[in-house]
């Protein structure tokens, strides 16, 4: 039998919940074996309520797909062997230690004995828990935990990865140590990673190809790049010289674009109209109205622009109208 | 088969574990049934004159109580744990890895009992060396243990259920005031047959504790007599029975996966 691919596939995939809205509603994605893709959007989207269903943890309203080539409504205990998952909480007994957890996790994916006490140690070393393996996971910092719930969905060796928010609450020290690690994982062992996340940054760095979804749709698809270009149009914000001036500044600035939000309370900013805007042109505008400028900068497309232009809202602070909907599935 | 049977013993280790680790949760049940049996051996002791008592040692007569009672105890601490798993996401993690569901539950329940036994070899050693004999001998002794393994299936296949049903920690705490409900509506302090408020012998007649309590007591006070330690085991059996296929319903729908 040939072997299957380390794929994840979905086709109109649909969570409905009891008396609520549709967490997930329609859903089609590919992310290619070997991959990372992240799954971007506001608290609330449905990308947790994705999640649970890609690994087997919630039934789909409707829809189907397939993970590393297993159905996962029909074959979910085959799915299960071939996938890890660290889910949005780092769900650790405090009261056991780092290796305890190990062995547990080990002995209930059936690894035994000596391979046990191996892979444990291994994989301790891996995430840099060698010496607090030991200590009760009620002393682990944010970072040591997510570390920890890492190593533990490695532990059978999936082929696939599910993260779920990895990186929330860290800072940005233990952000990057797990970015690394899941970029290793990805690019040295062939794991298909599937991660979700709420930071753009992340998306970016991270992922070979994002999604964004927004109320349970995704609205935008692609290589982070592709996104970019889509948009085409770079962003030049300006701060005033004189507060009172900025009226004016933005009087000249909409003269090359439209007015967009998202920085200082001092700024002006507009999306330019074409992604040939020329700086010195704007300058001279500036100049010629007598306006000063303390702070003047072109900002390339962001995926916040992609987010903006996808949905009409900001990436920060989108999520709140939805949350409820994400707890259900979480 | 062999994966099934270590798995359920990991599970069950991790349960004694946690517990151990948590001062409260192994002081507090050693030490609170033993306290209020010295209390009501102290203030109930002249019910022993009453006509038809069946014993002169109500130490001896209330010896069954902390059994129970220590039952009842582990059970709410443990499902407690059990319930802050579910909401932890800890169950999730289990759910994601092949382990069975009955695996999961059994686990739950075989940690549970290990604590249960541990403190009836403690009760049952305080209570010797304050002077209590044992009736039925050491045969009745080991059965004691095996009673009291029943009870606490009993009680821990129902605190399963509310908390799998439920997923709230709060909901299983609020099971301890129902259980001890039960407990004081029993023959706990006072045989059957001597209770005169009429209302009072109906309920405790038809308080399932009653026979649980009263097996472990004709093991203490009796030489043996079969039939009242058969109807605990029956009737400890019977709700093990409920509770286990009412857990094991809950737990098939706390456990979504497909």
């Amino acid at each position: 039998m040939a072997p299957r691919p380390n794929s994840i596939e979905a086709h109109g995939l649909v969570r409905e919940f009891k008396k609520g809205p549709r967490a997930v509603d329609g859903i089609d994605l590919h992310v290619d074996p070997g991959d990372i893709y992240g799954f971007l959007g506001p608290n609330g989207a449905g990308k947790s309520t994705t999640v649970h269903m890609l690994t087997t943890l919630l039934p789909p309203t409707a829809g189907r797909a397939t993970v590393g080539g297993y159905d996962v409504l029909n074959e979910g205990p085959q799915v299960r062997k071939v996938i890890g998952a660290a889910l949005q909480e780092a769900a650790l007994d405090p009261y056991l230690t780092g290796r305890e957890h190990l062995r547990l996790q080990a002995t209930m994916h059936g690894i035994t004995g000596e391979e046990r006490k191996e892979r444990s140690n291994q994989l301790l070393h891996r995430v840099g828990l060698t010496e607090a393996a030991d200590r009760k996971i009620r002393g682990y910092s944010g970072g040591m935990k997510r570390r920890l719930d890492l190593a533990l969905a490695l532990v059978h060796h999936p082929r696939i990865l599910f993260l779920d928010e990895p990186t929330t609450g860290l800072d940005i020290q233990s952000r990057t140590a797990l970015w690394e690690e899941v970029g290793r994982l990805a690019k040295e062992d062939g794991v298909t990673v599937f991660l979700t996340t709420q930071y753009l940054e992340e998306a970016d760095v991270l992922a070979d190809r994002v999604g964004i979804i927004d109320h349970g749709r995704i609205v935008a698809e692609g290589t982070p790049e592709q996104l970019k270009a889509e948009i085409a149009r770079s962003t030049v914000e300006a701060v005033p010289a004189e507060s009172e001036q900025k009226g004016a500044v933005a009087g000249v600035l909409e003269r090359f674009g439209t007015p967009t939000t998202g920085f200082g309370p001092e700024s002006v900013a507009v999306q330019l109209a074409a992604n040939d805007g020329d700086l010195a042109q704007i300058v001279r505008a500036l100049d010629a109205e007598n306006l000063r400028i303390s702070h003047l900068q072109i900002h390339e497309p962001t995926l916040d622009d992609v987010f903006l232009d996808k949905t009409g809202r900001h990436l920060e602070g989108a999520g709140a109208e939805g949350e409820q909907e994400e707890t259900a599935a979480s | 088969m062999h994966a099934a049977v270590l798995q359920a013993a990991t599970l069950g280790r991790r349960a004694v574990v946690r517990t151990v680790r948590q001062p409260a949760n192994v002081v507090f049940p050693l030490i609170f049934p033993m306290l209020l049996l010295a209390v009501n051996s102290g203030g109930l002791k002249a019910e022993t004159r009453l006509p038809g008592f069946p014993t002169d040692s109500f130490l001896a007569f209330a010896l069954a109580v902390p059994f129970v009672q220590g039952a009842l105890l582990a059970t709410v601490n443990a499902n407690v744990e059990f319930a802050r798993d579910i909401q932890t996401g800890f169950l999730n993690r289990l759910a994601l890895t092949p382990v069975r569901g009955i695996v999961l539950l059994l686990g739950q329940l075989g940690g549970l009992l290990t604590i249960a036994l541990v403190q009836a070899v403690f009760y049952l050693a305080v209570a010797l060396a304050f002077g209590v004999r044992l009736e039925s001998g050491i045969g009745g002794g080991v059965l004691l243990l095996v009673l009291e393994a029943a009870i606490a299936l009993a009680f821990a296949s129902f605190g399963c259920w509310a908390a799998l049903r439920t997923g709230s920690t709060e909901a299983v705490q609020g099971l301890f005031p129902v259980f001890f409900v039960f407990l004081f509506l029993s023959s706990m302090n006072i045989p059957r047959n001597l209770i005169e408020t009429t209302w009072f012998r109906w309920v405790a007649t038809a308080n399932p504790v009653s026979y649980l309590i009263e097996a472990v007591r004709g093991l203490v006070i009796y030489h043996w007599r079969w039939e009242t330690v058969g109807l605990g085991f029956a009737v400890a059996g019977g709700m093990c029975v409920i509770g286990f296929a009412l857990a094991t319903h809950a737990l098939m729908g706390r456990l979504e996966r497909t």
